[in-house]
């Protein structure tokens, strides 16, 4: 049997063809099969506060501990849907650009820069 | 009394209950620790003279949001505000009941803690989405502000448009640094406060009155 921990790469294609509710059921059911899950495109702040909600009531002893989170920033309002235009159109404010979560008890971000994330990872 | 008095006065009545501005909800928010509880305590302990909750240096010692309703801010110039201040527990996204047995609380508590503090932080957040009209988010200025969570939760009340006043707590303490918080959020006004010793209140209270008023 391989050990080791799996990383999954969500494209961004996929993550726009789905509800809050089924990036969030997606996410978070891998992560707490202790997988990493790598979001090419981040999540906006409403579906980042649904998941830290949703997160907790998931949350049991000696089971699932919570997740860790590391994210960029948006570049600009204007490049993800945010600013007057995607103000208009409902889009409430900059999403996020490639984010990376994994269950709490085995990552453990090291080093986050503007421009680099590094995180350590460890099988169960 | 004539019908046009009579459908006069249930106009209104309808007009006044239909607009009828409730008081602001101001949120305290931030990551367990920051000093939340006693800063609470402290604004309305200072307006009411009442307390709002126990404290402690255990995480999580909010489990349940706090609210104390019709808190009636006032300055010199006769500028006043009256508020609900919502306690809440401290935001984060892992729970583990193994940290609480670190404080010395045996297994049951310390899993019954973790149970509460998962509802209340997951109450926290749904109330943010839904019940919360503007923010004070705390930070404890003697650690690092560039969290994730931080950052996440202070996005998150940006892209509801409420207003926010960061303040960086425990000045009282040596190794504090409110610059590190105002490099970190220069957006908002960040207010360096002790919640413990009571250090810089009535510049908080000013900056209250012009964001929440």
């Amino acid at each position: 049997m391989i050990q080791g921990v799996q990383i999954d790469l969500i494209s961004a294609d996929r993550l726009d063809n789905m509800t809050t509710m089924e990036k969030i059921r997606l996410i978070l059911d891998d992560v707490m099969e202790g997988n990493i899950v790598v979001l090419e495109k981040g999540l906006t702040p409403d579906e980042q506060s649904r998941l830290i909600e949703i997160t907790m009531l998931e949350i049991t002893p000696d089971g699932f501990s919570g997740i860790e989170m590391e994210t960029y920033s948006a570049k600009d309002a204007g490049s993800s849907g945010g600013g007057l235009f995607g103000r208009l159109l409902g889009k409430k404010g900059p999403g996020t650009r490639m984010t990376v979560i994994g269950p709490a008890n085995q990552m453990k971000t090291i080093k986050k820069d503007k421009d680099l994330i590094s995180a350590w990872v460890s099988s169960r | 009394m004539n019908l046009f008095i009579r459908t006069k006065k249930r106009l209104s009545k309808f007009l006044n209950a239909f607009f009828k501005k409730r008081q602001s909800r101001i949120g305290i928010y931030g990551p367990p620790n920051a000093g939340k509880t006693t800063l609470s305590n402290r604004i309305v302990r200072d307006w009411t003279g009442d307390a709002l909750g126990p404290v402690s240096e255990i995480p999580h010692e909010t489990r349940r949001a706090r609210r104390k309703e019709g808190i009636t801010i006032s300055n010199q110039n006769g500028n006043t505000v009256t508020i609900d201040i919502v306690d809440t527990p401290g935001v984060t996204t892992k729970i583990d009941y193994q940290e609480f047995i670190e404080y010395g609380m045996e297994k049951d508590d310390a899993v019954k803690r973790a149970r509460e503090a998962t509802e209340g932080v997951a109450e926290a957040m749904h109330w943010l989405r839904e019940d919360i009209d503007g923010v004070i988010y705390m930070l404890d200025a003697t650690l690092d502000p560039f969290t994730q969570v931080n950052i996440m939760l202070v996005g998150i009340i940006e892209s509801r448009d409420l207003p926010v006043i960061i303040v960086a707590n425990k000045i009282d303490l040596p190794d504090a640094s409110a610059s590190a918080i105002r490099k970190a959020f220069p957006q908002h006004p960040v207010i360096p406060v002790s919640g413990l010793e009571g250090n810089n209140m009535e510049e908080l209270y000013e900056k209250m009155l012009d964001y929440f008023g």
